[in-house]
């Protein structure tokens, strides 16, 4: 491969885009296993159902997909709260979630994306829109909107999050209630509904991150498998329920997997988060930012 | 009963196994007798780890295919041609195991010392690292794939699909017998402990780190086993289909749905689930077959914990399904740290 | 004699949290300690750190004249040092017997002690007795209560065979009968050899039982010395009435 410097600004610039995105995926991630120590390996597939749906409001209805996720936050919202609901009443309470809490979601992630592959096929679904296409051009870098938009409407989304963790009553008792429930016990506050809502907000995100996913690349429902990995390396990487480390872990990620895949080509580039994840357990699993 | 009369008389029955599935006359019952015997062996290989530790492995997949590529690599080596089916199916069994479980070993050794979910999550980790690995290995194929030539006949046996079905059912035999004899030694009561309650097994002596490494080595070696003879059984092999998840969630589901406190609940859950997706492979669909294992599991997971043996000791034994041996539910209780690692502390 | 014990500066955080500031302490063999300090002082913390169930970032710990830091929990069992958790953590999957057993499964075999299973089920058994458990040894610690399982708790204990016990709050919840029970089990133990660390709130039970007492406070021992002198100090009086 001759090394050039343009395709070496190119794919730092595209990595660092894509990371923008993946944090959006790992976010919820970082909420439910890095706050709540809930470990849901399902979550690549509510993301997969979030794509899903943005697919089937932009095939009959012309729909954006970012708007169709942001209509669709009810709903995950409401499916997060039941399973979490689930969770609590057959694991948590009986101290069980470290070997069937964690069957349970295994066994989730297969029904929904078993359910997907019975309801719409194995064929790829793609999504239309005005930004999908069009690529800018800056100087020597090219910048295609499809993930430029994603990019930037996840940042959003991740400081609005950040917003209400650190600002809002309900966002700071999630903090607390990761730290010591007795407490908020004492304080009046049910650690059980506090839970509830943010695993439910946590799921409300895959939604969103759903819309993105379709926007950025085709979908089927085996595609989340692939980003198990990535999301709970960029969760550990970044420091366990720290949204700002969440999003740098995500663009160092994203610039990692760009530079091998350019260079040394793409089937390379699933090792990379997995090796990055294997690195971090076992130097420092409290992360980049770890509390 | 000891060890060695359990050992004749499993050979006894699993004698009466090989000679009923010949006197059916039809090699079907082989190639489909063949798939459970070796789930059989997953679940088993996995329950030392999962129901006997409380380790939960998502890279079965991963060791069953270090097994079966050992097979692969060791064909290219004596070259492609007659010489290589009398490589006896035991050699290859021995080398796939010795293989996976010193990639066990290794993943133990950097993984063990994390929170359970951590461990979980690298093997995730690690399944798609040893993938990616293969992949791009030119030598067994790559992601073009391995063809191996299935020899016609064994000596003395007949078909060969008879032959693989023997060898992979004394593997069952011995697996099961590994994890009885283990359930009922010093070593299984260690890893109770370290299921319940790691803290407090270390307090009291138990060497954590070393009884989970063994659990690792012996698990992973025992799954490198069943994959060994796989390229032989299929004839062609793919690494998205050999490293799937697929093979993750039937290992987990079959020893939840038995039962994961004794060696018999894999047993049972592999040959009722291996069955009844079978069955369902070839009347509905394969897609659906997975739908089932997931809802399953689900629904075991949540109603009886405990398995099948454990409905049957509720409802025969009167001893209570609910209780899975859990912690005794205290609000100030301290998190559970791995004792001799790096996980993060909090005041205990 | 002999120090067993030594404790040297040592200091643990938890963050920005100072959970123990330099403690220096040394224990002789033989010694009836009684540790006491208001609650989140820090006692369990220290117990904690000196068996290795915690990590001290700080200082040394050594036993029996052996430096032990870094070594995994269950060497330190093995050698002889053992404790019992303030909130009980009894193994939930196996009987009474059981959790007895396996001490001796683990840390008196490891020192190369070989007895016979009938040898090691009538030891289990008198463990249980001692502790007014053997009623129940083939239950299952759910069916007990609070108080019944801190029992169980020092049983388990004392199963390791140990040249120190610390018992850490064991007491709690017991009628004054049961309390004298414990004490002479622990008094019996003391001469036997085995030296004792007892952490408790209840001060009738520490003032019998402890030849030196030692308060922590905030992180830090305040007083080390004979249990009516340190009774005595200001510091202690301020500590524990404001």
């Amino acid at each position: 491969m001759i090394f050039s410097f343009d395709l070496l600004t190119n794919a730092i610039v595209s990595g660092i885009l894509i990371g923008g995105f993946y944090a959006a995926m790992a976010s919820g991630v970082s909420l439910s296993f890095g706050i709540l120590d809930i470990v849901n390996i399902a979550h690549p597939a509510f993301i997969i159902l979030g794509s899903y749906a943005a697919y089937m409001m932009n095939h009959d209805f012309g729909l954006d997909p970012i708007l169709t996720s942001i209509i669709m936050l009810p709903a995950f919202y409401a499916l997060g709260a039941g399973i979490y609901q689930i969770y609590y009443v057959a694991f948590e309470k009986r101290g069980q979630e470290s070997l069937r809490g964690l069957a349970f979601f295994f066994g989730l992630l297969f029904i929904t994306e078993v359910t997907l592959v019975l309801y719409f096929g194995v064929d790829y679904r793609d999504v239309e829109a005005s930004y999908i296409g069009p690529t800018l051009h800056l100087a020597n870098i090219d910048i295609p909107l499809r993930i430029a938009v994603p990019c930037l409407v996840s940042l959003l989304l991740i400081a609005a999050l950040q917003l209400l963790l650190v600002r809002s009553f309900i966002g700071r008792a999630i903090m607390a209630v990761a730290q010591d429930q007795l407490a908020l016990r004492l304080m009046a506050v049910n650690p059980i509904r506090i839970k509830r809502i943010a695993f439910a907000i946590s799921i409300a995100t895959a939604s969103i991150a759903g819309a993105f996913l379709i926007i950025i690349q085709p979908v089927e429902p085996s595609v989340g498998r692939d980003y198990i990995g990535r999301i709970f390396a960029i969760c550990v990487l970044g420091g366990m329920g720290s949204l700002p480390g969440t999003v740098i872990a995500a663009m160092l990620i994203g610039v990692v997997e760009s530079l091998t895949s350019t260079f040394y080509g793409p089937s390379w580039a699933p090792a990379v988060s997995f090796g990055f994840l294997l690195l971090t357990l076992a130097v420092r699993p409290a992360g980049l930012l770890g509390r | 009963m000891r060890t060695l009369p359990f050992l004749v008389i499993s050979l006894v029955v699993a004698g009466l196994v090989f000679a009923g599935a010949l006197a059916v006359g039809n090699d079907y019952i082989f190639f489909a007798g063949y798939v459970v015997l070796q789930y059989v062996v997953l679940s088993t290989a996995w329950n030392i780890l999962g129901g006997y530790c409380g380790y939960v492995n998502f890279g079965t997949g991963a060791f069953f295919a270090l097994g079966a590529y050992s097979t692969v690599a060791i064909y290219n080596l004596i070259g492609k041609n007659e010489l290589s089916h009398v490589i006896p199916i035991p050699v290859l069994m021995l080398v796939g195991g010795i293989v996976s479980g010193i990639v066990g070993f290794g993943m133990g050794y950097l993984t063990l010392r994390l929170r359970g979910a951590f461990f979980s999550i690298a093997t995730l980790a690690l399944a798609v690292v040893l993938e990616t690995l293969i992949v791009n290995w030119d030598y067994v194929g790559g992601s073009r794939g391995a063809y191996i030539l299935r020899p016609e006949n064994a000596p003395l046996i007949g078909s060969y699909v008879r032959y693989l079905f023997l060898t992979m059912l004394l593997l069952a035999v011995g697996s099961l017998v590994i994890a009885r004899l283990i359930e009922r030694s010093r070593l299984g009561y260690g890893m109770a402990t370290i299921r319940d309650d790691e803290l407090a097994a270390e307090a009291s002596g138990v060497p954590t780190l070393r009884v989970k490494l063994i659990a690792t080595t012996i698990s992973g070696a025992l799954m490198g086993m069943a994959g060994a003879p796989f390229p032989y059984y299929i004839g062609y092999l793919q690494p998205d289909s050999t490293f799937a998840l697929d093979y993750a969630i039937n290992a987990i589901a079959m020893p939840l749905i038995g039962g994961t406190s004794t060696w018999i609940g894999p047993l049972i859950g592999a040959i009722l689930l291996d069955s009844l997706q079978q069955l369902i492979t070839v009347t509905i669909s394969s897609a659906v077959n997975l739908l089932i294992v997931g809802c399953l599991l689900v629904a075991f997971v949540i109603l009886a914990p405990n398995g099948i043996v454990g409905l049957f000791q509720k409802y025969f034994q009167h001893k209570d399904d609910d209780f899975v041996g859990r912690r005794p539910a205290s609000l100030d209780e301290p998190p559970a740290v791995a004792p001799s690692g790096s996980a993060p502390e909090s005041p205990a | 004699m002999s120090e067993l014990l030594e404790v040297d500066n040592l200091s643990k955080r938890f963050g920005g949290f100072v959970a123990l500031d330099n403690i220096t302490l040394t224990v002789p063999a033989g010694e009836r300690l009684g540790l006491i300090g208001p609650n989140g002082s820090g006692k369990s913390t220290l117990v904690n750190c000196i068996c290795g169930t915690l990590r001290n970032e700080q200082g040394s710990v050594r036993f029996n004249g052996r430096p032990i830091d870094g070594m995994p929990a269950h060497k330190r069992t093995h050698l002889g040092l053992a404790r019992s958790f303030q909130l009980p953590r009894p193994f939930p999957s196996l009987t009474l017997v059981d959790n007895v057993r396996i001490p001796r499964l683990y840390t008196v075999e490891a020192r190369g002690v070989h007895r016979t299973v009938e040898e090691v089920d009538e030891h289990c058994h008198g463990l249980l007795r001692e502790v007014g458990l053997e009623a129940k040894a083939r239950q299952w610690p759910r069916d007990l209560t609070q108080v019944e399982m801190r029992k169980l708790e020092l049983a388990r204990a004392m199963a390791a065979e140990p040249k120190l016990l610390i018992a850490d709050e064991a007491m709690a919840g017991l009628t004054h009968s049961e309390i004298d029970d414990i004490l002479a089990l622990l008094v019996r133990l003391n001469e036997k050899g085995v030296t004792v660390i007892l952490i408790e709130h209840i001060m009738s039970a520490v003032m019998s039982f402890s030849r030196r007492l030692v308060v922590l406070v905030s992180g830090r021992m305040i007083a080390d010395g004979k249990p009516d002198e340190v009774m005595r100090n200001p510091e202690v009086e301020k500590a524990y009435l404001g």
